[in-house]
């Protein structure tokens, strides 16, 4: 990633609100995903919490946030949900309600549309194709 | 120069560098992934020292209290101890009485003879002399001068068969812990408290809830008290009497099977506490009991609004496989998650 990218996406990650805005928008984000049933299965056996803190890493990552996370981990991370049938419905539903909070914390149109780019550029790695 | 201690080693950080990188550069295996204060797996607790604010962003009140830091973001102005593997102490402790609180549950009065610390509603290990070693949840307050269990009579169960039936005052034990983070957090005095708990998973719980009424905690506090049948209930009186001290709190025994009887509702404890408690969004809830209840309600009540910050939850986990129709062991132990 070449620096001028990486300043570009920090200060996205800045103008939507920084740390105190992903904290807010974990819960929000997390709560959405639970209660989705095309999607909750995924999330029936784990571990609430550390779930949460791997979903607030998720979000600051898209945000273009300070992260460490590279295709090969988000691979790695969803290899056994390929398994299980993680498909492009799914991950549809997890970009629709990442719009949602976004949208719902008041972060303006062209940002949450910039996230969804970041966040669809990571279709491939997830789905493990 | 910032140092940090781990496992009995110093080792020198560099100006504005972090704990995690500082022990990485040197070779110490710590668990990381994101590296941004994120992922919380360089999670690390502090013994000594004084933690930065920002190490402790996103963290529940409770594992801040006990010290808990994120080592990536941890640049330390000064020196820091980290806590280190097998640093429990173990202290004994004489069996001062033993009480039955009903026909199923024995409240054993334990003296510490040595300094034991713990908050109300934490958990401690339980020693007998020939190594047999069992976790129960502290029901006593740190200043009372005994320790109270409440101990499950388990058929079959071996230390709560030699409790209940051979143990006597003055005879030795050893603890050891204390752990959990199933504990009263002063601040935030007028929030509602949602306490939920099955079998003797009310002890944690009416330690928490003296433990914030004498810290002046204002808000409401409902304890819901879940059992299969009213044997399964127990301490009624005493917290009907605490009730009458105290407006604010709203005690709620439950019971799922039964005719319905005064002052007991009959029900899922779950369904009760949705239509007692609709909406408890902002609330901070305390839930210990059987690993089922506990986790479907954690996740229940998060879906309902509740902060995951502000669940704190203690499954009791049996230490044996339970035997065939399900009546466990309930020793508890701490959340897997910690």
């Amino acid at each position: 990633m070449s620096t001028s990218v990486a300043e570009k996406q920090s200060s996205l990650y800045e103008r939507i609100g920084g740390e105190p805005a992903m904290a807010a928008a974990v819960e929000l984000f997390y709560r959405k995903v639970l209660s989705d049933e095309r999607i909750s299965h995924f999330f029936e056996d784990v571990d609430m919490e550390r779930q949460a803190a791997k979903q607030k890493a998720f979000l600051t990552m898209v945000c273009g946030g300070p992260s460490a996370y590279s295709g090969k981990d988000m691979r790695k991370g969803h290899a056994h949900l390929v398994r299980q049938g993680l498909n492009d419905t799914h991950f549809d539903a997890v970009v629709e309600h990442l719009s949602a909070t976004l949208t719902e914390l008041g972060v303006a149109k062209p940002l949450v549309e910039q996230v969804l780019a970041i966040a669809g550029s990571a279709r491939a790695d997830v789905l493990n194709r | 120069m910032a140092r940090v201690k781990h496992e009995g080693q110093w080792y020198g950080l560099d100006e504005g560098e972090s704990v995690l990188d500082g022990l990485l550069r040197r070779g110490v295996e710590v668990p990381h992934s994101c590296r941004a204060g994120a992922c919380q797996s360089c999670l690390m607790r502090a013994e000594r020292g004084e933690v930065p604010a920002r190490a402790q962003v996103g963290l529940k009140e409770t594992l801040k209290a006990r010290g808990y830091f994120l080592a990536c973001a941890c640049q330390p102005e000064g020196e820091l101890e980290v806590a280190g593997a097998g640093a429990d102490l173990r202290v004994p402790a004489r069996i001062t009485s033993l009480e039955r609180l009903s026909d199923s549950v024995l409240c054993v009065r334990l003296r510490p003879e040595g300094d034991f610390e713990y908050r109300a509603g934490q958990y401690v290990s339980v020693l007998r002399t020939d190594g047999l070693a069992r976790s129960y949840s502290l029901a006593s307050l740190p200043h009372e001068d005994t320790l109270a269990l409440h101990v499950r009579r388990v058929p079959g169960g071996r230390m709560s068969g030699w409790l209940f039936e051979e143990a006597r005052p003055g005879d030795v034990l050893e603890l050891q812990g204390p752990a959990g983070e199933c504990f009263y957090v002063p601040g935030r005095p007028e929030q509602s408290l949602l306490l939920v708990g099955t079998g003797t998973g009310l002890a944690p719980l009416y330690g928490i809830i003296r433990d914030a009424l004498e810290r002046g905690h204002t808000g409401p506090i409902w304890l819901f008290h879940g059992a299969v049948d009213v044997s399964g209930l127990y301490l009624v009186e005493e917290l009907r009497a605490l009730q009458s001290r105290h407006p604010q709190l709203q005690y709620r025994p439950c019971v799922s099977k039964g005719q319905a009887r005064v002052g007991v509702t009959v029900g899922a404890l779950d369904a009760i506490i949705k239509e007692v408690c609709p909406r408890p969004a902002g609330w901070r809830g305390y839930l210990c009991g059987s690993p089922d209840l506990v986790l479907s309600l954690r996740k229940k009540l998060f879906l309902a609004g509740l902060s995951l910050k502000e669940i704190h939850a203690d499954a009791f986990l049996p230490s044996t496989p339970p035997p065939q129709g399900g009546a466990g062991v309930m020793a508890s132990a701490s959340d897997a998650s910690r």
